[in-house]
């Protein structure tokens, strides 16, 4: 790897703006990270006297908490905005909020919204680094990173030509743009299955093959990626009911022996068990979601640590 | 005030002219066209080299007064026009209150004749209050001078209504504009259904929407007899319906805009909130579309959808911007650059479908020289050079999917009923 690769001072705010030697950085570091993870003293003072403010205008478990421990691991200060009681429920715009966090010095901000294109916007905004935790239906760089670090190590550590499949709401997912990116940089074969009603129209344009059947799409699989189901969909007539879904698209212990034997089995979380997961699935020994939410952790610290530190 | 314009290239396709002369105008009109005109005149314009034409005229504009002063008022709107050569506007009625009676009719066009810098021709509402459920007074409206009438802004949702609409203006023959997008499927999304949506994550709306909507309203048209007139198609099949029913007697026309004409959805990819407008920018193919129905005469109009706001409603996140972006200034720059110097479009196209057409297709005045008529006149320089800048604009709104664009040609004087309003891209002020 060149040494000259950094991401100091950078934002994060999709898959297509890091190049491939970025990535390794990312997860070369995120491996030195993991390793104080389990040191038994997960702080160090790598991002002593740095701020670092979570501001989330969607509800988030795994992403906000990983991020905050990930800061606070690494020493930095981490403050969490919680939208539903901030000047945001006065009609503050977002570009006021940002202004704000610029004004109290905070140095990187991690924006989860439900709008594509907020977290670039932003950047624009203020000179606090801007780390994407999510975008709408746009991207969510984090969780494809660290998609790509557990699937390193688990030995799939060349993606080219491998089989990787995402199944369900295509068309609303940040997980899916952002790992579809992710795995094109590194030459997969990748597959989509989901409603129709749930792929957008011209798929084509992201270089996917769509299997219309979730068997075929699962075949000879190298890695399974679930995606989570949102009920709001089925209200909204994108699909006719819970139970069709499950039946037609839910990766289950009979669909998953369609599989390769080593496939590995990715879920973004939260899972709706019985929907398009089925109990067995998320538990068995391919699974790697367990896994997933560790690494988020480590791949999030070395986000944080190489924007704002360096290497 | 009388006004000799010396050796300017008078292209005039209502006239079907096109060559080099003088134009002398007396007590706002056109008077004589000639070589070598010798008359007293307060003022004589050296337009060696220039090109004079009809003043433009745009019936697709919001002028935003009354209600919402804050986005443009009648004056800087009509300065806008007047800085791109632009003499006559039509105003969309989503004001607040709405321009569904007459005294918003007349109001309109009597703060237009004092503060205005353009004619400022007025479209009803067709329902109350753009509510869709009743039928406005457009027999009221019509008589105070109301051009046409339209929904703008709004589907009107229930074939029934349209069908009695249609019917109702038969009897004094003004025209419907309509918004023909299928407010269900639009509602799903914030930009054109595509490639670029399908990369950036933003929900779409297919052409479809526009396709449905145009094929109901071209077939009330025809059932009614009804002029209707199609605002802002952009895409390909509604272009394609309107072609046909054209050709077999159906009496409908539409426009296109400069934007659909010029830009497509990659202007959206980096959520660019000034590319947010509505119907949204679509992919080539339509642009392509919306050039072919200029060139074979399916469009009879190319407007700008002049649609002002403020800066707080524009710098947001896409999703919350508001549709719409001011045009007026920069639309004959943009098409002469893309169209016109490109070999798209010819000079005669141009002209016939930003003034001669449009002032034909609703009986407004202008849109000629011919002597006798009044004397609106635009000069332009098709090869000047020169750089948008937004933060320059008359328009209150200074948001431009266009800004930073280089442009090869400019309108360099306005005349208005034989005043000038704007020289050298400056706007004259009332004394």
């Amino acid at each position: 790897m060149e040494q000259n690769v950094s991401l100091l001072g950078r934002d994060i705010l999709d898959i297509e703006s890091l190049t491939q030697d970025e990535i390794e950085l990312i997860m070369s570091t995120a491996q030195e990270m993991k390793k104080i993870m389990k040191s038994g003293m997960k702080k160090v003072d790598y991002l002593k006297g740095k701020s670092i403010i979570t501001l989330f205008y969607e509800a988030s478990t795994r992403t906000r908490t990983s991020f905050e421990s990930a800061g606070k691991y690494l020493g930095a200060d981490v403050v969490n905005i919680n939208t539903a009681s901030s000047s945001v429920t006065k009609g503050e715009c977002l570009r006021d909020t940002v202004l704000v966090l610029e004004n109290m010095d905070c140095d990187a901000v991690v924006i989860r919204t439900p709008l594509e294109g907020a977290s670039a916007y932003a950047a624009k905004i203020g000179k606090p680094i801007v780390i994407n935790a999510g975008d709408g239906a746009h991207a969510h760089p984090s969780q494809a990173l660290l998609d790509l670090f557990t699937l390193y190590e688990v030995g799939k550590n060349d993606l080219k030509g491998k089989k990787m499949v995402i199944v369900g709401d295509i068309l609303y997912s940040r997980v899916a743009r952002s790992n579809i990116a992710m795995w094109k940089k590194f030459g997969a074969d990748i597959h989509v299955c989901g409603p129709m009603t749930l792929l957008p129209h011209d798929i084509a344009a992201l270089g996917v093959t769509v299997d219309k059947k979730v068997e075929d799409a699962l075949h000879d699989a190298d890695v399974v990626d679930v995606l989570r189901i949102q009920l709001e969909r089925q209200k909204s007539g994108l699909f006719p009911t819970p139970r069709e879904y499950s039946r037609q698209y839910g990766v289950n212990d009979e669909r998953l022996k369609l599989c390769k034997q080593d496939v590995t089995v990715l879920h973004p979380g939260p899972m709706n068990r019985g929907l398009e997961i089925s109990y067995g699935v998320g538990y068995c020994e391919n699974a790697a979601i367990r896994t997933q939410v560790n690494n988020g952790v480590a791949v999030r610290m070395a986000l944080l640590y190489l924007t704002l530190k360096g290497r | 005030m009388k006004i000799l314009i010396k050796n300017g290239r008078v292209v005039d396709p209502s006239q079907k002219m096109d060559k080099v002369c003088d134009i002398y105008i007396k007590d706002g009109k056109v008077v004589l066209i000639g070589k070598n005109i010798q008359r007293n005149a307060d003022e004589v314009f050296d337009a060696t080299g220039l090109v004079v034409i009809p003043g433009l005229i745009d019936v697709h504009t919001h002028l935003r007064e009354p209600g919402y002063e804050a986005k443009e008022t009648i004056a800087t709107g009509t300065m806008a026009a007047a800085a791109g050569g632009v003499t006559t506007v039509a105003c969309m009625p989503n004001t607040l209150p709405v321009c569904d009676n007459s005294i918003v009719v007349s109001g309109i066009k009597e703060r237009a004749a004092r503060s205005g810098y353009a004619h400022v021709e007025v479209v009803g509402a067709i329902t109350k209050g753009l509510a869709g459920k009743e039928l406005a007074e457009m027999a009221d409206m019509a008589e105070k001078g109301a051009m046409a009438f339209s929904d703008d802004g709004h589907y009107v949702k229930s074939s029934r209504l349209f069908n009695l609409a249609a019917k109702y203006v038969t009897a004094f023959g003004k025209p419907l504009i309509c918004h023909a997008i299928d407010p269900e499927l639009d509602s799903d999304g914030y930009m054109h259904e595509g490639e670029v949506s399908a990369k950036n994550g933003l929900p779409g709306v297919p052409a479809l929407a526009e396709d449905i909507a145009v094929a109901r309203d071209v077939l009330i048209a025809e059932y009614t007899g009804a002029h209707v007139h199609i605002a802002h198609c952009a895409s390909k099949r509604a272009l394609d319906i309107i072609r046909q029913a054209k050709k077999r007697g159906v009496n409908v026309s539409c426009e296109v805009t400069v934007h659909h004409l010029t830009l497509t959805d990659a202007a959206c990819a980096d959520y660019n909130t000034s590319a947010k407008i509505n119907p949204p920018l679509r992919s080539q193919e339509h642009v392509d579309a919306c050039r072919v129905a200029v060139l074979d005469g399916t469009a009879s109009a190319i407007v700008t959808d002049h649609s002002p706001h403020c800066p707080e409603e524009k710098d947001v996140e896409f999703r919350n911007a508001p549709n719409g972006f001011p045009g007026l200034e920069t639309s004959l720059a943009v098409i002469l650059t893309d169209l016109y110097h490109t070999k798209i479009f010819d000079l005669k196209t141009i002209i016939q479908k930003m003034s001669c057409e449009p002032a034909k297709l609703f009986g407004i005045p202008g849109g000629t020289l011919k002597v006798g008529s009044v004397a609106d006149v635009a000069i332009i320089d098709l090869d000047k050079e020169w750089t948008i800048n937004q933060d320059n604009f008359y328009s209150k709104c200074h948001m431009s999917p266009y800004n930073g664009k280089t442009c090869r040609g400019k309108a360099v004087a306005t005349i208005l009923a034989g005043n000038f309003v704007m020289k050298e891209g400056k706007v004259i002020h009332h004394a």
